[in-house]
């Protein structure tokens, strides 16, 4: 079976991961139109090309970023989201209405 | 026909040697009305359709490789029509109808043969769905029944009732579900189309598409640029790569998909067999082989490898079903790359540029919609940009708008 890297856990057995997406930036959400935001949720580059992607090991419960090549499969890196997202993200939108309990 | 058969059986010699079913490859024009990129099924079908019904006939269709020779030979040739939303089964259900027709239309025999199509519930949830097929099946024109495990097991006597200890609780049968050969509809296209006055040039490689003005003008392929009036695209595997040079960014990620089929052997298995908890279907082709075919790959990848994980529990479900099968030698086993939209259903019609027209996003369903999409991609294409009603649901921007078509349930599962 084909090995990825986990950077939490060592190499570990392709199925025990899930592929997560492509990493790619969250627009604005207080100030993003309807386009922007579906292309966001729907729409991917899709090329063959190394991309980076978000990985999750299941047994572990663990997300990760890994850098894969789209037609040979080889993946190249892998590494904890901190080295990319090491900022904290406010999200700033107004809070959603809080709901009555239902007694 | 038999007089003329009789006649050839008489002859000493090969009668068709001057009789080729496709005409000689000719010089690129430096200008057609219409060109498609795709040789595969759904590209012929629409130049078939542009030509016959439309009278178009100035079209070139420019294949990277050979005809058909893609997810068109990839497949594994299920027609069917039972889906869940009633858009889908509009558009299926016209599909079949096509297809029953398509052997006479082109005298050529393309194999349909309605052998039905049987998709086993192991959970209430399941029936509940299954339900709801029936219903909206039927409403629309389909044969589609609910039916009890002592029905199925008159229809298919070798299948276990109990596979990997989850009991068969009831079937969506399926009556008009059916299977063709897939190579056959590509060449019957073909030669319709090509009768017509359609050009099919192949190993000829689109790379780049000419965009002015956000109007799609032409393309430039490895034997030189060609003006046009209209582009299609019916690239199936590599429709985001195609349209990103047009400029176009898709709502499509691209897996690879994996089937296998063992030796042949003596007639079993009537209809096509699937369960939707197993995620695998079965069938016998005509020649006795059986084929098999599951979910796509867990990551996607543009790459045609096989991978033995996937096949061994392809393999593991398949022997649930039909244990004898244990002692079957396997003989051939492919993959193919398909392009997946988020909600199970096609990608049609109009393009953020001009003159430029998708059919992609089919995924794993590609080929039974053939006839249809030919069909309703020629009607666009000749009407200068008019969208059918039947393809209105499929468009691109259903995702900006948040209007998804969702058949992931009757497709995801069950092919």
């Amino acid at each position: 079976m084909k090995i990825m890297n986990c950077p939490l856990n060592g190499p570990r057995n392709i199925s025990e991961f899930v592929y997560g997406g492509e990493v790619k930036p969250m627009p604005e959400l207080s100030t993003c139109s309807d386009k922007e935001w579906a292309e966001y949720v729907f729409y991917y580059e899709n090329s063959i090309r190394i991309v980076k992607e978000w990985w999750f090991h299941s047994p572990s419960g663990y997300w990760f970023i890994a850098e894969r090549h789209t037609a040979s499969d080889d993946i190249l890196k892998t590494y904890d989201p901190s080295e990319l997202f090491n900022q904290r993200v406010e999200f700033e939108s107004s809070p959603a209405p809080v709901q009555e309990a239902i007694a | 026909m038999p007089f003329s058969l009789l006649k050839y059986g008489l002859k000493n010699d090969y009668p068709f040697e001057n009789d080729v079913d496709l005409p000689v490859p000719t010089e690129l024009k430096k200008h057609y009305d219409v060109v498609i990129i795709g040789g595969g099924g759904h590209g012929v079908a629409t130049a078939y359709y542009l030509a016959k019904y439309h009278g178009i006939t100035n079209v070139a269709i420019l294949e990277k490789g050979y005809l058909g020779g893609g997810n068109t030979a990839r497949n594994t040739a299920v027609i069917r029509s039972n889906y869940l939303t009633s858009e889908g089964v509009k558009f299926y259900t016209e599909s079949v109808d096509l297809f029953k027709g398509l052997a006479n239309e082109f005298d050529f025999n393309i194999m349909y043969s309605t052998r039905g199509q049987l998709t086993l519930a192991h959970t209430d949830s399941a029936i509940r769905s299954f339900r709801q097929r029936t219903e909206v099946n039927t409403h629309f024109g389909g044969k589609t029944e609910l039916i009890d495990p002592q029905q199925i097991k008159e229809l298919v006597p070798t299948l276990n009732m109990n596979p990997a200890d989850m009991p068969v609780l009831a079937g969506l049968w399926h009556i008009d579900g059916a299977t063709a050969r897939h190579d056959a509809v590509a060449w019957g296209y073909a030669k319709g189309a090509t009768q017509r006055g359609v050009e099919l040039h192949q190993l000829t490689e689109v790379q780049d598409v000419i965009v002015e003005n956000n109007k799609a003008v032409g393309v430039k392929t490895n034997r030189g640029t060609v003006k046009c009036g209209c582009i299609v695209q019916a690239v199936a595997g590599h429709s985001s790569l195609v349209a990103a040079m047009a400029g176009i960014k898709m709502p499509i990620t691209t897996y690879p998909l994996q089937a296998m089929v063992t030796q042949p052997v003596k007639p079993f298995l009537d209809p096509l067999v699937s369960s939707s908890a197993l995620h695998c279907y079965v069938q016998q082709t005509g020649r006795g082989e059986i084929v098999f075919g599951g979910g796509s790959d867990p990551y996607p990848l543009y790459n045609t490898r096989s991978t033995l994980d996937l096949k061994e529990g392809l393999l593991a479900s398949a022997i649930e079903m039909f244990p004898f099968m244990a002692n079957l030698k396997l003989m051939r086993q492919w993959a193919g790359i398909t392009d997946m939209t988020s909600d199970y259903s096609p990608v049609m019609g109009l393009s953020p540029v001009e003159n430029y027209y998708l059919d992609a996003g089919w995924g794993t369903w590609g080929f039974k919609s053939t006839p249809i999409c030919g069909k309703s991609m020629a009607e666009l294409v000749a009407s200068g940009g008019k969208v059918p009603d039947i393809i209105a649901p499929f468009s691109m921007d259903r995702f900006d708008v948040f209007r998804q078509v969702n058949e992931m349930g009757a497709t995801a599962a069950s092919h």
